[in-house]
């Protein structure tokens, strides 16, 4: 057993286990922890925007290379203070109005592109997807499989019709697809937390005691 | 005015972010590149000057009311203050004006991320996974067809990632991986044809002004 005498090894060991007492029950350890959390997050928010969004991208070029035109968006971004005034508080939605106009829209073709025509491009049943199993003949089975996957999918989806006939099978064998991703989308991510798991153990075996290398 | 020119700003700028897929002309793109990589990232910068300002008036709120566990807002605004004053003045490599190194112990602002806030972080996610197991112990007994499927799909994916898995049978990890890629990825596609149909009404319907619930109520 060889334990670090580095502070910081110990800070980060001590903060592991404050969060872990939880799995005892809520406690003054676990509280402090999670409240440092969330006030050393914001302050190294504030430093990363300061350093890195408004001294290079608006005071630099504004204040030491007097550029007007940035003007703009120095008084634009003062207008979310305006939601501390209740008199004009109004104000705010100028640059929530701004930034959300422009992500939603630009949201549209980056949304067609990424999320329907690819997926569609995806799932058809063509020479390129049949090899992009790299499972040889059966590659063809694949795409097929997948093709009835998204289709009887879809049609569990569809409410506006009721799931009778041909529309009640294919919603039944749709309900298997999204049943089998859902549990291999939870087992996926049960096993990435237990990586996290394990990965602090490792921290507090290792480098904090000297127990394992 | 209060309402209209909102809406109009929207419209507008909705109609900005489209416009440079289409056009691909020099004019449109360099607008494009201005409103990117200046105005939105400046705007960002004083959205998060509002949060912290909310943060903070919640938080000095419940301190001056004796709200419960107050004691620990202190912790909070204490923790952020200090971090800020390092990050502010001490830079972000350690630069600034503020000294963050006494002997060999640094404080700057990475050491303090890789050494409170990346341990907190992964603390906190690994201790989800002792809830979702509990959690799942109860939602996920086979009651159903529906769901001994997706505790059995669950049950393979996490077995195929293990050792385990290969020492039970060489084929489970390839049978974990086709899970993955062939039944899973069918429905998931499913899903996201619907999420990004969705996606698109909810987008159209903000640029139109159809959809206000943004405003907020206050100050007609």
């Amino acid at each position: 057993m060889n334990i670090s005498s580095d502070p910081w090894v110990w800070v980060s060991a001590l903060f592991t286990i404050a969060i872990f007492s939880f799995l005892w029950r809520d406690n003054p350890f676990y509280k402090i922890a999670e409240h440092i959390f969330v006030g050393v997050a914001n302050g190294w928010a504030v430093t990363f925007y300061w350093h890195n969004v408004l001294v290079p991208t608006l005071f630099d070029p504004l204040f030491r290379q007097g550029q007007l035109l940035f003007t703009i968006p120095f008084v634009i971004g003062m207008l979310y203070l305006t939601r501390f005034m209740p008199r004009v508080s109004w104000l705010v939605r100028i640059p929530i109005g701004i930034s959300m106009g422009y992500y939603v829209g630009a949201s549209i073709p980056a949304v067609s592109q990424a999320l329907i025509i690819k997926q569609i491009q995806g799932t058809l049943l063509s020479p390129h997807n049949f090899q992009a199993w790299h499972a040889g003949s059966m590659g063809i089975v694949w795409s097929i499989i997948l093709l009835i996957g998204v289709l009887c999918t879809l049609s569990y989806f569809y409410f506006s019709k009721e799931h009778k006939g041909i529309l009640g099978t294919t919603s039944r064998i749709g309900i298997v697809f999204v049943m089998i991703g859902f549990g291999a989308a939870f087992g996926y991510t049960v096993m990435a937390r237990i990586s996290l798991l394990i990965g602090r153990i490792q921290y507090l075996l290792g480098p904090w005691l000297g127990i394992v290398d | 005015m209060k309402r209209n020119l909102p809406l109009l700003l929207v419209f507008v700028f909705g109609v900005l972010g489209i416009i440079p897929f289409i056009i691909p002309h020099p004019a449109v793109q360099t607008t494009d590149e201005f409103l990117r990589n200046n105005l939105l990232k400046i705007l960002a910068a004083f959205a998060l000057i509002l949060g912290l300002g909310s943060l903070l008036r919640v938080h000095m709120d419940k301190i001056r009311r004796k709200g419960q566990n107050w004691e620990y807002s202190w912790v909070l605004i204490g923790t952020f203050a200090i971090t800020s004053i390092i990050g502010l003045f001490g830079g972000v490599s350690g630069t600034g004006i503020l000294p963050t190194r006494i002997g060999n112990f640094a404080f700057d602002i990475w050491t303090i991320y890789f050494n409170v806030e990346v341990p907190l972080g992964a603390a906190m996610f690994a201790l989800l996974s002792f809830f979702m197991a509990s959690a799942a112990y109860r939602a996920f007994r086979a009651r159903s067809a529906e769901a001994t499927l997706l505790l059995t799909a669950a049950f393979i994916v996490m077995l195929g990632v293990l050792p385990l898995g290969n020492d039970i049978s060489p084929h489970l990890p390839s049978f974990a991986q086709w899970i993955m890629d062939v039944p899973n990825v069918a429905g998931q596609r499913g899903i996201l044809f619907g999420v990004a149909l969705g996606m698109l009404a909810t987008a159209l319907k903000i640029i139109l002004g159809i959809e206000r619930s943004w405003l907020g109520g206050g100050g007609e």
